[in-house]
């Protein structure tokens, strides 16, 4: 087996062996899924006269956003934390002293972050589903079009975080930060339109509300493909990523 | 001997801190060199820098006879090393850090072996973290040996070992080298260099003071021998005819003759002409450790930068 396949294979066990990011990964969009679905309904919602939620069931307009939420998490929570204590450690000195490449330990990193990502994912499409009965996507080939620069994009976004914060201390205050500004403003909180135009200013700056948008409109019914979004998605992934690879530093 | 190692005028600055100040020494395929230094001397960042884990030195660096700035990964893969300041994942196995690290070259070595050598059997479905200090030593020098390297670097590598342990990483130590591969390794343990080592270069802030076998380094910077005995005799002035002593020291009942050479048979015999006959003879050989205090002694020499 090769040694890209063997690193990823040893992190995925490493990260399913953290019992604290685990619960944090997988359960913080459960969790989102039940209190807003308890709040808003399954119904479609007026809001003092004009359309709410798109037209659409509460649940069906949050699903997306809780896509998004997973990608976040993993983004930037798990992966900045899991690099920078690498760094702090000690091991990713040993990991280079073994000639481990810096493309291999980076394409592990990604292999890891789209498995978990997947997984949380799929469990809470099932869970949102069976709970729910949120709709099936309207379009799953674009979804999984706008999914996966998405999620590279986080992956980015982490990696540079993990390549700029010196300790995993660090890492874990400005990744929570960033998520939770990514929270409420990137669309699994108050839906854009009912918020202020200050809000939806700084919401336009969260690469979240981005992913979300260009997951939400291929989910449901009637908007199609938003090369908007998708656009800044993808360069949004460029440039943390050619950032990422310049700053990424073993110790 | 080829030399598989190169170094000429190595120097690696830290801001104003000159960590390594010029140092040239050449290893030879086949021994155990070792750099022997107090700590903070410059050995761990000069051996750093030949693994290519340090960047921007200047001098002429050849490992391999490749060049660590632009051939660093090409060196790695064909070098072992045990870092002094490095760990792995703490959930990660022990028997999983060996077989990921085997897979990093095509003619890794048989992991299972190494497991056995370096007593880590029982320890194979470990944790890193549960692993006590000198297991995880243990475990690194394993992890330096699973890519079969040309040159082994080993720094501090029986930092945290007991003496039994220490022994046998000797032991095996030496058994890597009478595979024909080359080892380098940096210690502050005198006991350790002159067992150990083949040639051995001593470092002090930042430069090589003295280069040689661990006997060249006594015959010429150590060379006194100590003999110690007691006596009640008041008048042993005759001692100080002998040609090969140099000082007689006494206090109260305890003597101690400074000489070379055959310094020990000649003080005996002429005891014994005196009618001394002491039961607690014994004689000091120098050791490298005199080498050590001889060559770094006095004020401790401030590098003035530029």
């Amino acid at each position: 087996m090769n040694t890209l396949l063997k690193l990823s294979w040893v992190e995925l066990k490493l990260f399913i062996r953290e019992p604290i990011t685990m619960i944090f990964t997988f359960a913080l969009p459960l969790i989102s899924l039940f209190v807003l679905s308890e709040v808003f309904g399954t119904t479609p919602q007026t809001e003092g006269g004009e359309i709410a939620f798109r037209g659409v069931a509460p649940t069906d307009y949050y699903i997306s956003a809780y896509v998004g939420l997973v990608i976040a998490a993993v983004g930037l929570i798990s992966l900045p934390v899991h690099l920078s204590s690498y760094k702090e450690k000690g091991v990713l000195r040993r990991f280079r002293a073994s000639s481990i490449s810096v493309k291999n330990l980076l394409s592990s990193q990604v292999i890891v972050t789209f498995i978990i990502t997947l997984i949380c994912v799929i469990i809470l499409f099932i869970a949102a589903k069976l709970a729910y009965d949120v709709t099936m996507p309207n379009s799953p080939g674009l979804l999984i079009l706008a999914f996966i620069p998405s999620v590279l994009c986080f992956a980015a976004i982490g990696v540079l975080l993990g390549a700029l914060l010196p300790t995993a201390r660090a890492a874990q205050g400005v990744g929570l930060l960033l998520f939770f500004v990514m929270f409420f403003l990137g669309g699994s909180g108050p839906p854009f339109d009912v918020m202020s135009p200050t809000l939806q200013t700084v919401g336009d700056f969260t690469p979240m509300k981005w992913a979300v948008i260009a997951m939400q409109d291929v989910w449901l019914v009637g908007f199609g493909w938003n090369w908007t979004a998708f656009g800044v998605v993808i360069g949004i992934m460029v440039g943390a990523w050619i950032l990422a690879i310049r700053l990424f530093r073993w110790d | 001997m080829n030399n598989i190692i190169e170094v000429n005028n190595l120097r690696k600055t830290y801001g104003e801190v000159v960590a390594v100040d010029e140092v040239s020494f050449n290893v030879k395929e086949g021994e155990i060199f070792g750099l022997l230094g107090p700590n903070g001397a410059g050995k761990t960042t000069t051996v750093e820098c030949l693994q290519g884990l340090r960047q921007s030195f200047t001098g002429d660096v050849r490992v391999l006879g490749l060049n660590p700035h632009d051939e660093a990964q090409d060196i790695r893969r064909q070098i072992g090393s045990q870092l002094q300041e490095s760990a792995l994942p703490d959930r990660i196995k022990v028997w999983e850090a060996l077989d990921l690290f085997a897979s990093l070259t095509p003619n890794g070595l048989d992991w299972e072996a190494l497991l056995e050598q370096w007593g880590l059997t029982e320890k194979r479905s470990a944790s890193f973290s549960s692993l006590s200090g000198g297991q995880r030593q243990r475990l690194f020098i394993a992890l330096a040996l699973v890519n079969d390297p040309k040159i082994v670097f080993l720094d501090e590598m029986t930092q945290g070992l007991d003496p039994a342990a220490r022994h046998v990483a000797w032991d095996l130590i030496r058994a890597i080298r009478d595979k024909g591969k080359t080892v380098v390794m940096v210690t502050h343990f005198m006991d350790e260099a002159e067992t150990l080592c083949d040639r051995l270069a001593i470092v002090d802030h930042g430069t090589i003071i003295a280069t040689d076998t661990p006997q060249g380094l006594i015959n010429t910077y150590a060379s006194k021998i100590n003999v110690l005995f007691s006596t009640d005799q008041s008048d042993i002035s005759y001692l100080e005819q002998i040609t090969e002593v140099e000082k007689v020291t006494k206090h109260g009942s305890r003597v101690e003759v400074k000489g070379t050479g055959a310094v020990l048979a000649v003080v005996a015999h002429s005891l014994v002409e005196h009618g001394i006959t002491p039961s607690d003879l014994r004689v000091e050989q120098p050791s490298l450790e005199d080498v050590f205090l001889n060559l770094t002694s006095g004020a401790p020499k401030t590098k003035v930068t530029a």
